[in-house]
C-alpha cells in the first residue's frame, strides 16, 4: 500500500495537477471543471472539435512521453518554435475547416422559442457568430436583424419597443464597450421597470481571443459593470446552460416588478462546431403569475376606500400598460365614483382630475414616487417639504416595488409612511379590490358616490374649460407654444389611429388636450435624462408600425443630439413616424438651475446660457434628418405654419416613412 | 443631469399650481382685506415696457413664464394677471414657492418696473371663440 507521502503518490498528485492545469488552458469551463472533475461531461463539451477532447488517460499517455522528452532536454523552447494546438482533422488527416452546425445556431433555436420579433444591434466582433446564425440559419426572421449606430439607441429602442407591444425584443451589444455604451438606457430600462432582454457577447475563453482586440473587449466578469441596475444576469458556460439561462432570464425580466436582464453569449460557444448528434434540452418559458394582495389587506384596503368622504386614485405608469389595466382602473374609479390621476387613466373620462384634490384616502397603484405625489419640497437654500394632503389622510400602497429593491441607485425615491402597504402588482389586486368594494357599497353609500361623482364631473369640465382658455394666452406666440403645437396636432390626429410615444415635460399640453384611452397611445415612458429619448421614440414606433399606427415623437432638441445616428435607423429600416422638434435651442432646465444658483448667491443671473445654451450657431434639424433620409422642413417658427407643414408631414409617415419637422418653440 | 423630480410628476405639479394659485389668490384677498384696489397698475412706477422686455429674457424670466409671460411646467402666467406693483415686487423678492428669490443685488426695482410695463403691454388673448381648433 501506499502511503500519502510516497513518491508514488507525489507524482500521481503532480500528473493529476499538470493535467487540470492543462484542461482550463484547453476549455473555457474552467470552474465548471474544476467542480466536476472526473464527473462525466456533458453532450456540448463533447461538441468541442476544434481542439479534440482530451481525457485524464490520453493526458497521461501524453504527460508521460513529454515528461520524458523534458527531462531528457530541459530547455526552454523558443516561442516561435512552439507548435500550435492540435487541429481537428479528417480520417485522412486533412485539417477541418468548416461545420454546418455552430454553438450559436443552436442559441438561436432557444431564442426563437422566446418569440422575440426583433434583435437590434450595432456591430461586435465578439457576437459576430449570433449575428451570422441570426441572419442566416435563422433566416433573418423572427427575429429580424435591426442595424443601429450606437448601443445606446439599440437598448433604448427595446425600451420604446416594449412599452407600445408589451414584450421585449432582443438587444444585442458587445460584452465591454458596447456595454459601456448601453449602461444608460439599461439604467434607464430599470428605472422605468422596462424588462430589456440584453445579449452581450464576450470571449472568456483566452485559447479564443485573437491578439489585440479580442483581449481588449474580453472582460472575466463582463455584466458587472450593469449588474446594479438590472435584474439578473448570466454567463452560460455551455450550450444546454444557455439554453436554461435564456429563458429563465426571460422569465425574470418578465414577472413583476419587470426589469433589464444580460446574457453573455460566450464566443467561444457561440462559434465552436456543435456535435449533430448531440441533443441539448430547450426548457419550456412558464411566466409566473403576477403576486397578488393578501385577502385580507384587501379587505382593509376596500373599507376604507369605501368609507372615505373624498378617495383619489394615483396611478403609476406601469399600471396602465395594458388595456386591462386601464379598463380596471376605470371600473374601480366608477365604482367608488373617485377620481383618478396620473398615468394613462382615460383623459375624457370625467373622473380625470389632474390635481390631487383635498383626498382623505389616497390609493396609489405602483407610483415610482409616492413621497413626491402627496408632498412637495421647496427648492430653496434651505429645503421645505410641504405635504400636499390633510393631515390624518390615509394612504394606501400597492406595489410590487416592496417585493424588490436594490441599494446602490437611489430610484426608490424618499420612504413614504403609508398606513396600509400590499406588496403586489396593482393589476392583478384590483380585481379582488372591486370585488370587495362592491360587498360592502350599501345603497346609502351608493347615493353619496353618485354626487361626489358628478362634482368630480364638474371639476373634470372646468379643468377642460380652462385648458382652453390658457392655450389662447399663447396662440399666436412664436417661438411657437406648447398649446398651439398640442391643438395643431390633435386637429389632424383626432380621427386617425395615433401613439404618442414617449413622455415628458414637452408632452404635457398634448397630455391636457388630447382624448388618451389606449395604453399604446401613452407609454408613460419619460425618459429622466438626455440622450435616449429619440431612439426609445424610434423603438416604440418599429412596435406601431406593423399596426398601421401613427406615432408621433415631440422631440428635445438637446436629446436628439446626443443619439441622432437613430434617424438612419429609421429611415433605412421603414420605420414611419412623426417627430416634431421641441428646438429651444438650449438645455432649458439645467439653466434654469444655474438661474437658481445665480440669484440665490445674489450673482449675475444673466450668465445662465454659459454651458446650457444650444445657439451659435443655431443647430439646423431639419438638414439632419434631410441626412439621415428623412422627409424634413424647418425651422419654423411662425405658428400659422404649422398646421399646414404638420398636413404634409402626416402625409408622408402616412406613406411609410419617417418625417420631423423643425419647430421653434417656447422654452418649456 | 440634473432633474427637478417635482416637475416630472403630474400630481406633483397638480400641488404645485394649486399653491401657486393659492398665493397668488392670497395676494388678492390681502388686498381686498386691507382695502386695497385691484389696479394693475396700482402704485406703479412708470416703466419702460421696452428695456422690460430686453430684462425679461436676459434675467431668463422666460424660462419658467414663457416669452409672452404666458405660463408654462414650472412657471405662473403673467400677462394679464392683476396682481399690484407691490406684490409682484414683493413676490419676486421673497417668493412663497419654488421661484428663486430675486434680491435687489440681482434686478434692481427700476428693472422690476420695466418688467412690470413689459407685462402690462402684452395684449390680450384673442377670444377662446375666435380660434376654431379651440372649438372643435
Amino acid at each position: 500500500m501506499f502511503s500519502r507521502g510516497d513518491p508514488q503518490w507525489v507524482l500521481r498528485d503532480l500528473i493529476d495537477y499538470v493535467f487540470v492545469v492543462w484542461r482550463c488552458f484547453l476549455s473555457a469551463e474552467n470552474a465548471k471543471i474544476i467542480q466536476s472533475w472526473g464527473a462525466r461531461r456533458d453532450e456540448t463539451t463533447v461538441a468541442r472539435t476544434k481542439k479534440p477532447p482530451v481525457d485524464r488517460r490520453d493526458f497521461l499517455k501524453l504527460a508521460a512521453s513529454g515528461a520524458t522528452t523534458l527531462m531528457a532536454s530541459p530547455q526552454v523552447v523558443p516561442a516561435e518554435q512552439r507548435a500550435t494546438e492540435p487541429a481537428a482533422t479528417t480520417s485522412n488527416g486533412a485539417e477541418v475547416m468548416t461545420t454546418d452546425r455552430a454553438g450559436s445556431d443552436f442559441m438561436v433555436d432557444v431564442l426563437k422559442t422566446l418569440n422575440f420579433e426583433y434583435v437590434v444591434a450595432s456591430p461586435g466582433s465578439d457576437f459576430r457568430g449570433l449575428q451570422e446564425s441570426f441572419i442566416n440559419y435563422g433566416g433573418n426572421k423572427s427575429p429580424e436583424w435591426i442595424t443601429c449606430l450606437h448601443e445606446e439607441s439599440s437598448v433604448a429602442m427595446a425600451e420604446g419597443y416594449f412599452s407600445i407591444e408589451g414584450r421585449p425584443l432582443i438587444a444585442m451589444v458587445s460584452g465591454t464597450v458596447g456595454l459601456q455604451h448601453a449602461a444608460l438606457p439599461i439604467f434607464l430600462a430599470f428605472q422605468d421597470r422596462n424588462p430589456v432582454y440584453v445579449i452581450a457577447g464576450n470571449i472568456l475563453d483566452v485559447e479564443e481571443r485573437r491578439p489585440g482586440a479580442d483581449w481588449m473587449h474580453a472582460a472575466q466578469d463582463v455584466a458587472a459593470i450593469v449588474r446594479e441596475f438590472t435584474k439578473w444576469d448570466d454567463l452560460p458556460v455551455s450550450l444546454g446552460h444557455f439554453a436554461e439561462s435564456a429563458v429563465r432570464a426571460y422569465k425574470i425580466a418578465m414577472t413583476p416588478p419587470r426589469m433589464p436582464v444580460v446574457l453573455v453569449a460566450d464566443g467561444g460557444l457561440q462559434e465552436r462546431p456543435m456535435d449533430p448528434g448531440a441533443k441539448v434540452h430547450i426548457p419550456k418559458l412558464t411566466l409566473a403569475a403576477a403576486p397578488r394582495g393578501d385577502s385580507g389587506a384587501v379587505q382593509e384596503a376596500a373599507r376604507m376606500l369605501v368609507a372615505a368622504e373624498y378617495p383619489v386614485i394615483c396611478v403609476g405608469k406601469t399600471v396602465t400598460r395594458t388595456a386591462e389595466g386601464i379598463k380596471l382602473l376605470v371600473d374601480l374609479a366608477e365604482l367608488l365614483q373617485a377620481q383618478v390621476t396620473g398615468a394613462n387613466f382615460p383623459s375624457r373620462h370625467p373622473l380625470s382630475v389632474r390635481a390631487l384634490g383635498n383626498p382623505d384616502v389616497v390609493l396609489g397603484l405602483e407610483l415610482d414616487d409616492f413621497f413626491g405625489t402627496v408632498n412637495s419640497v421647496r427648492d430653496q437654500l434651505h429645503k421645505t417639504t410641504t405635504s400636499g394632503v390633510r393631515p390624518g389622510t390615509k394612504l394606501i400602497s400597492v406595489t410590487p416595488m416592496d417585493l424588490y429593491l436594490k441599494s446602490n441607485y437611489q430610484d426608490f425615491q424618499r420612504y413614504q409612511e403609508v398606513d396600509l402597504a400590499l406588496a403586489a402588482d396593482a393589476v392583478a389586486t384590483v380585481p379582488s379590490l372591486i370585488e370587495a368594494c362592491k360587498r360592502l357599497i350599501t345603497p346609502d353609500r351608493r347615493i353619496f358616490f353618485r354626487d361626489r361623482g358628478a362634482k368630480i364631473a364638474a371639476a373634470h369640465q372646468a379643468e377642460w374649460q380652462r385648458t382652453r382658455e390658457e392655450a389662447a394666452y399663447s396662440w399666436d406666440l412664436s417661438p411657437i407654444s406648447h398649446a398651439r403645437i398640442a391643438y395643431e396636432l390633435w386637429d389632424q390626429i383626432r380621427n386617425k389611429d395615433w401613439s404618442l410615444v414617449v413622455g415628458g415635460d414637452e408632452n404635457e399640453w398634448s397630455r391636457r388636450v388630447w382624448n388618451f384611452d389606449k395604453p399604446y397611445q401613452y407609454t408613460g415612458f419619460n425618459v429622466e435624462s438626455v440622450a435616449c429619448k429619440a431612439p426609445v421614440a424610434v423603438g416604440a414606433a418599429l412596435a406601431n408600425r406593423k399596426y398601421g399606427r401613427l406615432s408621433i415623437n415631440i422631440q428635445k432638441d438637446g436629446d436628439l443630439m446626443y443619439a441622432n445616428g437613430v434617424l438612419w435607423t429609421a429611415a433605412h429600416h421603414r420605420i414611419p413616424m412623426l417627430t416634431i422638434m421641441h428646438n429651444n435651442r438650449a438645455y432649458q432646465q439645467e439653466m434654469m438651475h444655474l438661474q437658481r444658483m445665480s440669484t440665490r448667491r445674489n450673482r449675475d443671473v444673466t450668465t445662465a446660457h454659459i454651458g446650457t445654451a444650444i445657439d451659435d450657431p443655431n443647430i439646423d434639424y431639419a438638414k439632419i434628418a434631410q441626412g439621415m433620409g428623412w422627409y424634413a422642413e424647418g425651422p419654423i417658427a411662425d405658428p400659422k405654419e404649422v398646421g399646414p407643414a404638420l398636413k404634409r408631414a402626416i402625409a408622408v409617415v402616412e406613406r411609410g416613412e419617417p418625417a420631423l419637422l423643425d419647430t421653434v418653440m417656447q422654452p418649456r | 443631469m440634473n432633474h427637478d423630480l417635482r416637475n416630472r410628476r403630474l400630481v406633483g405639479m397638480g400641488i404645485w399650481a394649486f399653491v401657486v394659485a393659492t398665493v397668488f389668490l392670497g395676494c388678492s384677498a390681502a388686498r381686498v382685506e386691507s382695502g386695497q384696489q385691484a389696479s394693475p397698475t396700482e402704485a406703479a412706477p412708470s416703466g419702460d415696457a421696452e428695456n422690460g422686455k430686453a430684462i425679461f429674457k436676459k434675467d431668463g424670466c422666460y424660462e419658467c413664464h414663457g416669452y409672452g409671460g404666458q405660463g408654462g411646467v414650472t412657471g405662473a402666467r403673467l400677462s394679464a394677471n392683476p396682481i399690484s406693483f407691490a406684490a409682484f415686487v414683493q413676490y419676486v423678492r421673497a417668493p412663497k414657492n419654488q421661484m428663486p428669490p430675486y434680491t435687489a443685488k440681482v434686478i434692481s426695482d427700476k428693472e422690476l418696473a420695466d418688467i412690470y410695463a413689459f407685462l402690462h403691454s402684452l395684449p390680450k388673448p384673442p377670444d377662446v371663440k375666435s380660434i376654431p381648433i379651440l372649438n372643435e
